[in-house]
């Protein structure tokens, strides 16, 4: 399925000088990195939401930071839009190109600088793997946290502008907990170091903000990250519930009890019954849905926290409980999980991934909801959870061959993401915001905090060239959208602090 | 409350330049205060507070005293174990931003902070994040605002992320010089022990396990010295700057370093924290030399309590992210009404690494 990316742009760039841009970028980079031929062009049309395409006017892959800088100079100086890009496994079309500006490529800037063990620290260039920083620190006992399921292929560079998550964020955090320092280039060309390698740096925490900005307000080219001791033991309890609701409140329960797992994460029958067959991990089909538990430590530590996940679980009402017994069998209750968004793909010719967060308490009500829009639209859903932080990913499956398919998707969508707001919750917990759910921005944010990130925006890229149409909507788009914020008094759970 | 939001907005309106504060309890933090002052006090109370959600909402007049025993009252606690230095409000625990004994181990309180409701300084009441533990919609503008010390707006409410307390505490102290307490510190952080406050003075390493019983017993067994501290008074007095090293009018500065840096040398023994990472130094010292020491281990200096504030109590930006400092505070505070100069007034003197950077905010 594709969509060429025709939808109405909030800046016009329209008057950019192509041809006059690539011979300025010719004389600046290597002709290797320089892409300007349509089929080479392709590639980069979309980035892992395939849904939306775009060519751009060149593609540019700097091997260097001078030559970032000089990239963004001649675009600064031409009023060119720039779009970076990292391996392009993004799920919200962050990477999708302007159809009148450069994608800059930081693929090629893949090294890892430095690697100190005694510090816990890693200097690595943006291109880099977030998986083969895991695999050098592993000679070490040290691992990078962070562990989106895309870690085989994606880029720190484009964790860094997501604030990419992972199933171990509950209890490791995330992006903006474990990188401690980053090299920015603005879009002016000048360099910024933000942060250090201590634990703190003078002024605003420039580097909270940087992290998840979305390619909007520069791009980094070095980056510290910080390095974990590898647990010495891992083990996963997978419970099976005759009942989603009896599943949910088994994640709120298990916190009450003051555990906080691993990892926690939940499937639907839906899910199991698409990933069984594909990975044999050996899940429970006849559950309506299924918890895994991880617990990590020390092996007296592991031991004290399984005892005490299996009984939260049984109290809960799990109808089977099983523990890892050995490595092996941990990490194929995992391999399910981890496939399940291929799975999916194997059984339905499409599917759409959705991101919406809510407060863990609220995720049976959520997953009734869904199983209604799933009649209404007539569309099934997979559900798989990242749980215990009340992240979702309701993968909707369709038919984009099928006349107005890809149409009842991006409603139901929409619905599942509004809803997540009406929980108090967010429209996306960890893909990001980039093209795809701009307009439901305009659900979650009122017009003040929309101005306040274009004021945060205009601080560091005036004319708007990083990025656009991203992340965050203009005023106008919010109006013509239509759908403006949900004011606090029209909610349906007005108690609800609402941030 | 909501007459109190009006009474700030109307105070907003006339212009005058403002101080917010909360117990007064950091009066002494940061450049010298200016401005009429904003009392917090009066919009106070819990908003929220949901333990299996692992998140507290208060407004910022709420005493972190308040905060903390409701907290316990169900098992949990903040982890980035904030000073109170008297009577803190949980704003102004977040505005200053200042982390205790467990930093190195569970995090900052920039990185508990889910959710902010500003007053800014055109007297806009805005929502940033929410009580959601992953939210990356727009930018994180929550976590900026954490040690932002009043100058970006009112913290009018925190949404904050919570932990359970740990089942089992013990501390252990163990004769070590100041290098071979480094080299110890950097080398059990990288190993999976359950380590949850350092601190090294007068030639002992005093280390603290937090975490499951048998994992606190087992470490316990591994790491030897001796278990002292059965209380946890060392730490309470750690946390609150009440130990004899703190005592007194001379000036305190902090540096903040990476962790492994070896011994800085600036006359005075320092005393440890965080694994090596935060180095508190007594005296009155060269600021000029203190900042070049910091720069050049790659770290940055601060005049914590005392001293003469004329020579810069924060480390100089550099002239570009000084200069995005003042574009971002623009944004906020258009008018300049609050906190003027708190954070980002520029020092008399520059470091090597800062010359020529002149500006004023």
């Amino acid at each position: 399925m594709q969509r060429q990316h025709s939808h109405q742009q909030d800046q016009d760039f329209s008057d950019v000088d192509g041809s006059g841009l690539i011979a300025a970028l010719s004389a600046l980079l290597p002709a290797e990195a320089l892409l300007t031929a349509v089929e080479d062009l392709k590639a980069y049309e979309c980035d892992g939401l395939s849904a939306y395409r775009a060519l751009p006017l060149a593609v540019a892959l700097p091997e260097n930071e001078a030559q970032v800088i000089g990239v963004l100079r001649t675009c600064y100086q031409r009023g060119v839009p720039v779009v970076a890009r990292g391996a392009g496994t993004g799920l919200s079309g962050g990477a999708l190109p302007h159809r009148h500006g450069v994608v800059l490529s930081l693929a090629k800037m893949k090294r890892i600088l430095s690697l100190d063990p005694a510090a816990r620290l890693a200097v690595v260039q943006p291109g880099v793997r977030n998986l083969a920083i895991t695999e050098a620190a592993a000679p070490h006992g040290l691992y990078y946290a962070p562990d989106p399921s895309s870690q085989i292929a994606c880029s720190i560079g484009g964790n860094i502008a997501e604030n990419s998550g992972g199933v171990h964020c509950l209890k490791y955090g995330l992006t903006v907990h474990n990188v401690v320092r980053i090299r920015l280039v603005t879009i002016d060309g000048e360099v910024l170091e933000i942060g250090n390698h201590g634990l703190d740096a003078p002024g605003y925490d420039v580097l909270a903000l940087l992290i998840g900005s979305e390619g909007l307000l520069g791009v980094v080219t070095e980056a510290t990250v910080k390095l974990t001791p590898k647990p010495e033991l891992a083990q996963v309890v997978m419970a099976s519930f005759d009942d989603i609701e009896k599943a949910g409140d088994a994640v709120a329960a298990i916190i009450a009890a003051g555990i906080i797992p691993a990892g926690l994460e939940m499937m639907d029958k839906a899910a199991t019954a698409a990933v069984e067959p594909f990975v044999k991990a050996g899940y429970d089909l006849n559950a309506d849905a299924i918890l895994l538990c991880e617990s990590d430590g020390t092996p007296e530590e592991v031991a004290e926290e399984v005892a005490a996940m299996r009984a939260v679980l049984q109290q809960s009402g799990a109808t089977e409980i099983r523990v890892s017994r050995d490595e092996a069998e941990r990490v194929r209750f995992w391999a399910g999980r981890k496939a399940a968004f291929p799975a999916v793909g194997r059984i339905s010719p499409d599917y759409y991934c959705m991101d919406g967060t809510i407060p863990r308490k609220r995720i049976a009500e959520m997953l009734k909801a869904i199983a209604a829009m799933e009649k209404k639209y007539g569309l099934r859903c997979a559900n798989v959870f990242h749980a215990g932080d009340g992240n979702l990913h309701p993968l909707i499956m369709y038919d984009a061959n099928i006349p107005g398919e890809l149409e009842r998707t991006e409603a139901f969508g929409a619905e599942i993401l509004e809803l997540s707001v009406k929980l108090g919750g967010t429209i996306t917990g960890e893909h990001g915001v980039g093209f795809e759910k701009i307009n439901a921005m305009c659900v979650q944010f009122a017009s003040e905090e929309l101005a306040a990130f274009h004021r945060i925006k205009s601080a560091f890229d005036a004319k708007g060239l990083l990025n656009p149409d991203k992340a965050v909507p203009t005023l106008h788009r919010c109006a013509e959208f239509g759908r403006m914020h949900v004011h606090a008094g029209q909610l349906s759970h007005p108690e609800l602090p609402r941030f | 409350m909501e007459s109190i939001l009006q009474e700030w907005q109307e105070r907003i309106r006339q212009g005058k330049p403002l101080r917010i504060r909360g117990g007064g309890s950091k009066d002494f933090y940061g450049q010298a205060l200016a401005g009429d002052v904003l009392e917090t006090l009066p919009y106070r109370g819990i908003v929220t507070y949901e333990p299996t959600e692992l998140v507290i909402a208060a407004r910022c007049g709420t005493p972190l005293t308040e905060v903390e025993a409701v907290l316990a009252a169900r098992g949990q606690m903040l982890a980035f174990e904030p000073p109170h230095f008297g009577a803190a409000t949980i704003g102004g625990c977040v505005a200053a931003a200042l982390s205790g004994p467990r930093r190195a181990s569970a995090g900052a309180v920039r990185d508990f902070v889910l959710g902010v409701k500003l007053m800014d300084g055109a007297g806009r009441i805005l929502n940033f994040g929410g009580q959601v533990m992953k939210n990356v919609a727009g930018y994180d503008v929550s976590r900026l605002l954490a040690g932002s010390l009043g100058t970006l707006g009112i913290l009018l409410e925190v949404s904050l992320k919570v932990l359970p307390r740990p089942a089992a505490e013990a501390t252990l102290a163990l004769p070590a010089a100041q290098d071979a307490a480094l080299a110890l510190m950097n080398r059990w952080a990288g190993q999976p022990l359950p380590i949850s406050a350092t601190c090294w003075h007068d030639e002992r390493l005093t280390v603290r396990l937090s975490g499951a019983r048998a994992a606190v017993t087992s470490a316990l067994a591994k790491l030897g010295g001796e278990v002292v501290d059965a209380g946890g008074k060392f730490w309470a007095e750690l946390r609150e700057q009440r130990q004899p090293f703190f005592a007194g009018e001379t000036p305190l500065w902090r540096l903040s370093v990476p962790s492994t840096t070896s011994v800085v040398s600036l006359g005075a023994e320092p005393l440890i924290e965080w694994g090596g990472a935060q180095r508190w130094f007594r005296g009155a010292l060269d600021a000029e030399v203190v900042r070049d020491v910091a720069t050049r281990v790659g770290g940055h200096a601060t005049l914590f309590r005392g001293g003469d504030k004329s020579v810069g109590v924060f480390q100089p930006q550099s002239p570009g992210l000084l200069a995005l400092h003042q574009r971002l505070q623009r944004g906020f505070d258009p008018n300049g009404i609050f906190g003027r100069g708190r954070l980002l007034s520029a020092a008399t003197t520059t470091s090597a690494a800062d010359n020529g950077r002149s500006d004023h905010a």
